[in-house]
């Protein structure tokens, strides 16, 4: 944009395409799209001491999360601009969220129900009353020179997440932690910088500034990559259940910085760093995991830790020093002067007079909406249907993937421990091997309940069984008996009929009369030569029924 | 006619005395011959015939929108107005053509009332005489009186001006030159009510929340209200119940469900107790002034109303606590200020940084700037309890004084607005901005504090010819009973109507209207 037009005509062309300014970039190697206060007091903490090489085995790690997830919500935290991810650069921008001169913030009430749900969900104690405060910085995606967040009083406060992941030596323990949320704010999202440094421009989109985020504050409970991953693996899957962050962390609606320090347990914290940018939860362990083994060989080699802001390289597995001064920056809070306290009541009747209740966040109401959650769940699979725990885990990861096989427990007299082998087995199998989601499935819980129902009728084998399902994944558009009809499948029961068969394969292969004859054998042997030897197809031959043989 | 009232030429319009296209016409030409005043930053000559020539229409078929239908306003250039430049007298705003219209004007303009244009002010707002413009300082109009020339020992008035006061100078200069009928001003410390002090205008800060600030560039946002100008108080409840209520676009606003729409037929004068508060006799003020506020007094106790001396012991500390509080929400408000969106930006980009830094030292004034660099020194972690927090708590003292004194059965206090008269230009620029911003907000600057409505009503000319006004403050979300004892007040006083020395036309004018 032109240094002296700024006409509105300009404004608005400007506003649908990128705003511009020649740059010449010396500081920022990665793009930190919000920043965070650095570690206050860590330079007071002690450095581990390290008597010996030896002691290095006894350092511990010690990891704590921020995370910043954008809220699902049509609009954005403090403007009506919409919330819109791909669209044109500057296509959907408030005059809020371009800070022009006398523009005022109007708080959300979506975002801040989000906020609320998810403070519940996560047993967090909903401050009733909870303020907005300024974050000072400049950066060109910021465009009003401050972030609007809740520094002194957020709108959650001491909660808990439980997850669990799998540990042990063979990583199929079931291991259950516990962390604690410190808080929830409410905050502003930034635009996006794209940094031209061929042409040393900079180019702005603010299509992103503004947009509601709720910054959720983890203690440091963690010790390693693998509990900080599945944390935020679980963490991810309550607000996808809640529906109030999207949690897609390549897209950045879920984005992860790691505190990471290590230290001799009993004795006081390490300093320690921050790893930004972490994207997704693979690399949320890798890279803490990374930064845990580098402050270990750091202090082994009598280094000392500093207190710096780093970055996780995923291509080489590492995490780099971002050459920027932020740990030193004085954000110079100060309250956010156009935004009253943020009330929530606890129900209908503590809503003062004047106010208006349809107006107005209410506690007991969101409770009551209250979607089952996935720990919740997963302890109800297992203890209604008495299957496994993983197999609760894979129900509840998977998206949809509990109601789907509820469905078809419901439509089946098969057990549910055998319904989760051919939910586990035959049709994640096949979503996986074609990459499919659970909403593409081309075979229906109720499909999927009527063979189990021919299964379990012995009409079928189960062998017959999964050569249905593999043709039902073809054609699903075909019923179950029709399938079973057409590829002939039925049982051969017809005590006569299978006499030839069997004689006929002796016959042609005098050799196997060797092996012992048990009922398994014949049906090895039929297996091997029945198609050459008759015409009936391979497959079928196992359709004889096993109590004839 | 250019002098009288807005009831007044209100009625003139709906019984077809008067035309709204020449009533526009004329303030248009005022504006031409009294442009050495330096009052208007950009004057909106072609939309304002078009508003009048609508306005017209509605009035001859006898359907006007409401009592502000066809009358010539002004704004103060700190509003934003849509597609009208919006300067902030600061070169970092020259050339901004804001997409929207603050609420107050969107108000005003929905009313039929003319926007005829927007007045020059202290950059950003920051001052009290109007004299630190990019577009150069506001004169007094009353320089230009008869009742000033006549004293003055100068021949050549543009040796010897007062100025206008500030920030909202070139509102008040407006008004009292004849040329808008209102203006919008915009009060922080007092910058509505000091120039309409040294204007002899009636000058209304109201209660805060009661008025949008939804598209008023901010100076101290949890002080900033828009402010109004008129000539009577009865305008100023006019304008203020168009103005009032509730906007969705200000956090901060609230419904105006209990304020009145207009001031009440009977008022008794002795049902009122008027408080007067002992600090506001402060050093410096005027023995005219202190002279003028005893009259009053008098006329008050004369008329049965109760007069009592109060207390507002906090008082004495609310310029620090302003400086403090002001200087803090002004570093941050001018953050936004980079070049990059909009604006004024260097031609310095050798980094991002010195991009920012140029574009910002190009753009602000001295006056800004060291008020950012103060603000930003307040809010560093190291230093926020000593200063902000502890101005806050003084900000509560001085609102709970406020409140003692009126849970105590005071209805209105009664105090000066300014000092004394206008300053002249040259002796007024003999100290800086900061010393005269602490100096001339004294009366004016508590009320911000705490929040609550102020209205000044100028009461007499000083033996240099130049008004001189008092203040009355009132209770939150009382303004309308402010207006009606500020009514009331205007009415025993007889303030004299602006006479120019140089002016032939005014007085002919003036039949014509009457």
């Amino acid at each position: 944009m032109a240094a002296s037009s700024s006409g509105s005509s300009t404004l608005k062309r400007t506003l649908c395409t990128f705003i511009r300014y020649r740059s010449v970039r010396c500081v920022r190697q990665c793009n930190a799209s919000i920043r965070t206060v650095c570690t206050s007091g860590s330079t007071s903490q002690l450095q581990p001491k390290i008597q010996s090489k030896g002691v290095s085995s006894q350092l511990r790690g010690v990891v704590g999360l921020e995370i910043h997830a954008q809220i699902h919500a049509t609009s954005k935290l403090f403007a009506c601009s919409r919330v819109a991810f791909c669209s044109p650069p500057n296509s959907s921008v408030a005059f809020l969220d371009a800070s022009l001169p006398g523009t005022l913030p109007v708080l959300n009430r979506r975002c801040v129900e989000a906020a609320v749900i998810t403070g519940l969900a996560l047993n967090c104690t909903i401050n009733r009353k909870s303020l907005f405060d300024r974050k000072h910085y400049f950066y060109a995606d910021m465009p009003a020179g401050y972030q609007i967040t809740q520094q002194r009083l957020p709108i959650a406060v001491n909660g808990s997440l439980i997850y669990s992941y799998f540990g042990g030596r063979k990583r199929n323990q079931v291991l259950s932690r516990c962390v604690r949320i410190k808080q929830i704010q409410l905050e502003q999202d930034s635009g996006k910088s794209l940094h031209d440094d061929q042409r040393s421009q900079t180019l702005i989109d603010l299509n992103r500034a503004g947009v509601g985020l709720m910054e959720l504050v983890m203690e440091a409970d963690m010790s390693c990559g693998d509990e900080a991953a599945a944390a935020v693996r679980e963490l991810q899957l309550i607000l996808q259940t809640l529906g109030t962050c999207q949690g897609n962390m390549s897209e950045g609606q879920l984005r992860v910085d790691a505190n990471v320090s290590v230290h001799c347990p009993g004795e006081p914290l390490g300093v320690r760093t921050e790893v930004k940018n972490i994207n997704s939860a693979r690399y949320v362990a890798r890279a803490i995991d990374y930064e845990i083994q580098r402050q270990k060989k750091v202090l082994e080699n009598g280094g000392i830790i500093v207190n710096e802001t780093r970055a996780f390289d995923s291509k080489s597995g590492t995490t780099i020093p971002m050459r920027d001064k932020e740990g030193l920056q004085d954000y110079r809070f100060m309250p956010e002067p156009n935004l009253p306290p943020l009330f929530v009541y606890e129900d209908e009747a503590s809503v003062p007079a004047g106010v208006n209740p349809t107006q107005v966040v209410m506690i007991d109401r969101l409770k009551a909406e209250l979607p089952e959650l996935p720990g919740v769940r997963r302890a109800r699979m297992v203890d209604q249907y008495k299957i496994l725990p993983e197999h609760s885990f894979t129900l509840v990861n998977e998206d949809g993937l509990t109601e789907y096989f509820e469905r078809v427990v419901r439509n089946t007299k098969a057990e549910p421990r055998k319904v989760i082998g051919w939910v586990m087995k035959e049709l994640l199998g096949n979503l996986n091997q074609q990459s499919l989601k659970l909403a593409q499935s081309p075979v229906s819980p109720e499909a999927l309940a009527d063979l189990l129902n021919v299964l379990e009728s012995g009409h079928i084998s189960s062998s017959a069984a999964k050569v249905v399902f593999q043709e039902m994944w073809k054609a699903p558009e075909k019923a179950v008996e029709q399938l079973v009809k057409e590829l002939d499948l039925g049982l051969v029961s017809d005590r006569e009929k299978l006499l030839k068969i069997c004689q006929k394969v002796v016959d042609t292969h005098p050799e196997q009369l060797n092996v012992p004859t048990t009922k398994s054998n014949l049906l090895t042997i039929g297996g091997l030569d029945l198609e050459s030897h008759t015409k009936l197809k391979w497959k079928n031959t196992l359709q004889a029924d096993p109590t004839l043989m | 006619m250019l002098s009288l009232s807005i009831g007044e030429v209100s009625a003139a319009l709906r019984k077809g005395r008067l035309s709204a296209t020449e009533l526009c016409r004329r303030c248009l030409n005022r504006i031409r011959k009294t442009r050495h005043l330096n009052a208007y930053i950009t004057v909106t000559e072609d939309l304002a015939m078009k508003q009048a020539q609508e306005a017209e229409l509605r009035l001859t078929r006898g359907k006007p929108l409401g009592p502000l239908d066809g009358i010539p306003f002004s704004v103060k250039d700190n509003f934003c107005t849509e597609n009208i430049e919006t300067t902030c007298a600061s070169h970092m705003l020259r050339g901004y053509f804001p997409p929207f219209s603050a609420t107050v004007v969107q108000k005003l303009l929905d009313q039929g009332a003319v926007l005829v244009g927007k007045t020059n002010l202290d950059e950003f707002a920051m001052g009290s005489g109007s004299t630190d413009s990019v577009f150069g300082p506001v004169r007094n109009p009353w320089s230009y009186s008869v009742s000033y020339r006549e004293q003055s020992r100068e021949q050549d008035p543009d040796s010897d001006w007062v100025i206008a006061g500030g920030s909202s100078g070139g509102s008040a200069a407006a008004v009292a030159s004849l040329s808008s009928f209102m203006a919008l001003g915009s009060d922080t410390g007092g910058s509505t009510r000091n120039p309409g002090s040294l204007c002899g205008l009636v000058a209304l800060k109201p209660t805060y929340g009661l008025l949008s600030r939804h598209g008023l560039i901010p100076l101290v946002n949890s002080m900033d209200v828009p402010g109004i100008m008129t000539r009577t108080v009865h305008d100023a409840a006019t304008v203020l119940d168009v103005l009032q209520g509730r906007d969705e676009k200000d956090s901060t606003t609230v419904e105006s469900a209990y304020s009145p729409s207009s001031l009440p037929e009977e008022f008794d004068v002795r049902d009122i107790c008027v408080g007067v508060p002992k600090e506001y006799h402060a050093p410096g003020m005027s023995a005219e002034t202190l002279a003028q506020w005893g009259r009053v007094v008098a006329l008050f106790e004369r008329a049965g109303a109760r007069v009592k001396e109060v207390s507002l012991p906090h008082t004495q500390h609310s310029i620090v606590c302003y400086h403090v509080l002001c200087c803090c929400e002004v570093a941050s408000n001018m953050a936004r200020f980079d070049g990059l969106q909009y604006g004024h930006r260097s031609k310095v980009d050798s980094s991002t940084e010195a991009l920012y830094a140029t574009t910002r030292h190009e753009g602000f004034n001295s006056v800004v700037r060291s008020r950012i660099l103060a603000g930003n020194y307040f809010l560093l972690k190291q230093n926020y309890d000593r200063y902000f927090v502890k101005a806050q708590q003084i900000r509560r003292l001085i609102t709970e004084d406020f409140r003692r004194v009126f849970q105590s059965g005071v209805d209105v206090l009664l105090t000066p607005t300014t000092l004394s008269d206008a300053a002249r230009y040259s002796d007024f620029i003999q100290e800086d901005n900061r010393t005269r911003s602490a100096q001339e907000d004294i009366f004016t600057q508590p009320v911000n504090v705490a929040g609550l409505p102020a209205v000044t009503v100028p009461t007499a000319l000083s033996s240099r010819g130049l008004p001189i006004s008092l203040q009355l403050i009132g209770q939150s979300f009382q303004d309308m009973k402010l207006l009606t004892v500020a009514n009331w007040m205007e009415q025993q006083l007889d303030f004299p109507i602006i006479r120019f020395h140089d002016d032939t036309d005014q007085e002919r004018e003036c039949k014509l209207g009457s």
